[in-house]
């Protein structure tokens, strides 16, 4: 992990991926996704991310992609001629357009914003979002804190699972005794989550002096190299998209 | 530069109750002085070293009398003065590198960036863990973390170490371990120490003052460790303290080995159906198996399995309970533990385990289903479908032998650890099954309350039935164990 991607400030990839996705939720034809999309595609090839990591945890999106597509050409919105019709179901020439952009735009969204924040730590992301940013690290760092809890939380789960069925409550009605369980888990979460505020209480978090910060959040050229780049890759789209005669605002 | 700590008339009560936790205090301790504090349970230990943390909270929390003053200011106006160290290592990791923690304290005390990484460096070589700054928290023992969290609180160069029982969820070996990384802290920083501990062995090579707190208020004994072990021995050791010299009764040895009920051979265990995965009580999922063990399970016997943290016993435990499945190997029951059921216990159905092998878990919590003491005790009976009559006769007697008759209609997550321990037990021993499967059965448990769990184990084995604990404790093993499996 020594890829220089892998150092570029967490704060940086949310930025970028967030300029991208609000470039293509401006307009919904198939040009201005597919050109991002292409783009992207060539991108991720700097970014040091091996290939089965880069299909295993974009497997997600590209599931979701043609599910949403088929949805779309089912029941999107029909116009010009109809192919094929059946009680709520119109394929039409406009429905058949609206599925492929569909379909383009979750990938040229969903895929960067994925593979963004693989090399994304938690910790340093925290760091970003308080000294660059600038939120409140009350707020922040109580974030990072409890996030690290969730595991112990799983835990939890497996156990009050087991214990049902030691109890001789574990034959039936697995979906009946969730409640149960839920209540069992806060009881658990809110213990954990105290204990937690009185350690951190004790190494003198929440006082009222200035925080320092042990590991610097930079911003420096590559993390401007980076939203940079998302931003391009949005405006690129946009203007192929414009010039060819694409370009469709999606409110109105 | 060590703090000095004066108590005069102090007391506190938390808002939501009426008794007092700590009442009438005086007590004066010098700078440099080392401290064990102890006392029964709820003599209020805990809050006192809370108070002098500065985090016990302000006037919407409770309600303070008298006066505390650390280096004569009050605690809060001290923040990062004391060092306070807790008992569970799982909820004192609060971020995922080892670096970054022990950094954290000097971060909130404003420390400069440039003074701050070497302060983690010295501070982590002094509690003598030898990792790299980057390694992720999770993946360290339960010993190492609460070194760690040492290392945290002594990063901020505090005058005043607290410790409220820092060893009390640790194996032997990390008991030694937390132990001696105080003692050279102690030595290199000259700090003032207070320690509540129940087990006084472990620290008394290390104190030069004993106090005792009396639940009724103020102090029931104060001097040097000798001089007041000496005095008030018998008494703490009635209160549920471990006073050396005075160790809790033992029940004698059911000699009678009984019929064959649980036999596995070549089994290997792991977390998960297929994939050999496993973590003990903490949250780093550490890859193991436990394979080809050879365990036999008698009637009228206790087996002890043993072995460090993380090395698998709760797994092997659960899977002999019928709980998880082999992944590989066979576990079954002989014909007089199943009963008209079926060969392998993880194919019975959940009443059918009930009658046959019963599980306490280590945390009570994770097996109270209902809102008060009494439903509780009822749940197995009634999946038995067991009539009214029975239940209520089953129900009252276990009350009245686990000292709990008072609590009926209490909600089992307001008890004590002690009162929890005890409870969960019980909604186990209510089904009357042939087998039962104890984890940590003494972890963190008082002198008082351990008699007690061995006395009522020992009984069951002597009447026929068997205990599998997992346990770390040496001294229930020497007690009660029969056979020993060590991982």
């Amino acid at each position: 992990m020594t890829h220089p991607f892998s150092r570029v400030n967490p704060v940086a990839k949310l930025g970028s991926a967030l300029l991208l996705a609000v470039c293509l939720i401006l307009t919904i034809d198939w040009v201005s996704a597919g050109t991002a999309l292409v783009l992207e595609l060539a991108a991720f090839g700097f970014l040091g991310i091996s290939a089965k990591r880069f299909w295993w945890r974009t497997l997600p999106v590209w599931v979701a992609a043609p599910l949403t597509a088929v949805t779309i050409l089912l029941y999107g919105k029909p116009s010009g001629t109809i192919y094929w019709e059946w009680l709520a179901v119109r394929v039409s020439d406009g429905s058949i357009d609206l599925a492929l952009a569909t379909a383009l735009r979750v990938l040229a969204i969903g895929l960067p914003a994925v593979v963004l924040f693989i090399t994304v730590d938690a910790t340093d992301l925290a760091d970003g979002l308080a000294q660059v940013w600038r939120l409140p690290s009350r707020f922040v760092l109580g974030a990072l804190a409890a996030f690290r809890l969730v595991s112990l939380f799983l835990e939890d789960w497996r156990f009050l699972e087991l214990a049902r069925r030691a109890r001789g409550v574990g034959d039936s009605g697995r979906i009946r005794r969730i409640p149960g369980q839920v209540f069992a888990m806060l009881v658990l979460a809110i213990r954990r989550g105290s204990k937690l505020a009185i350690a951190m209480e004790a190494r003198g978090f929440g006082g009222t002096g200035e925080r320092t910060w042990a590991r610097e959040s930079r911003f420096g050229w590559r993390e401007w190299i980076v939203v940079i780049a998302g931003l391009m890759v949005g405006m690129i789209a946009i203007t192929v998209s414009v010039v060819t005669g694409h370009w469709n605002f999606i409110v109105g | 530069m060590a703090s000095r700590v004066s108590a005069s008339g102090w007391g506190w009560r938390h808002a939501s109750r009426k008794q007092w936790a700590v009442s009438d205090l005086d007590l004066t301790i010098e700078p440099g002085e080392r401290v064990l504090l102890l006392g029964a349970s709820g003599s209020g230990k805990s809050t006192l070293l809370q108070a002098l943390a500065g985090v016990l909270g302000g006037a919407d929390e409770g309600e303070t009398a008298g006066e505390l003053l650390v280096d004569g200011v009050p605690p809060s106006a001290l923040r990062g003065n004391a060092g306070l160290v807790l008992q569970d290592p799982d909820s004192q990791v609060i971020l995922s590198r080892v670096g970054d923690d022990v950094a954290f304290g000097c971060e909130n005390l404003g420390v400069p960036r440039e003074e701050i990484w070497p302060r983690v460096r010295e501070a982590l070589a002094e509690v003598g863990l030898d990792v790299a700054l980057d390694r992720s928290t999770s993946q360290l023992s339960g010993g190492q973390k609460q070194r760690l969290a040492l290392a945290g609180v002594l990063a901020m160069r505090p005058g005043l170490l607290l410790l409220d029982e820092p060893t009390a969820n640790l194996d032997p070996e990390g008991v030694l371990e937390v132990r001696d990384a105080v003692a050279r802290v102690l030595d290199a920083t000259g700090a003032t120490l207070v320690v509540v501990e129940h087990r006084v062995d472990v620290w008394l090579p290390l104190v030069n003052r004993v106090v005792v707190i009396s639940p009724d208020g103020g102090l029931l004994a104060d001097g040097p460790p000798d001089a007041v072990l000496t005095a008030r021995g018998r008494e703490l050791a009635d209160a549920g303290v471990w006073v050396p010299g005075h160790p809790p009764a033992v029940p004698a040895r059911n000699t009678s080995r009984g019929n064959e009920l649980l036999s596995a051979q070549g089994l290997t265990v792991g977390r998960i159906a297929g994939r050999a995965m496993g973590s003990e009580s903490t949250a780093g999922t550490v890859a193991f198996s436990r394979a080809g063990l050879d365990v036999t399970v008698h009637a009228g016997t206790t087996l002890a399995i043993t072995g460090a943290n993380g090395s698998g016993k709760t797994t092997l435990g659960l899977t002999l309970a019928g709980l998880l499945p082999p992944i590989a190997g066979e576990l079954v029951a002989s014909d007089e533990l199943r009963n008209g059921a079926g060969p392998h216990p993880i194919q019975w159905k959940s009443r059918e385990l009930l009658t046959r092998i019963g599980t306490v878990f280590q945390e009570p919590e994770h097996q109270f289903l209902r809102s008060s003491v009494r439903e509780e005790l009822a749940v197995g009976p009634r999946a038995l479908k067991v009539s009214t009559a029975e239940i209520n006769s089953r129900v009252d007697e276990l009350l009245q032998r686990l000292r709990l008759d008072s609590l009926a209609e209490a909600n089992p997550f307001t008890l004590s650890g002690g009162q929890k321990r005890r409870l969960s037990v019980a909604t186990i021993l209510v089904g009357r099954p042939r087998v039962l499967v104890l984890d940590e059965p003494t972890f963190g448990q008082d002198s008082r309350t351990w008699a007690e769990l061995v006395a009522l184990l020992g009984e069951l084995v002597a009447d026929g039935r068997s205990i599998v604990a997992m346990t770390h404790d040496p001294l229930f093993v020497d007690a009660c164990a029969d056979i020993e499996v060590r991982l």
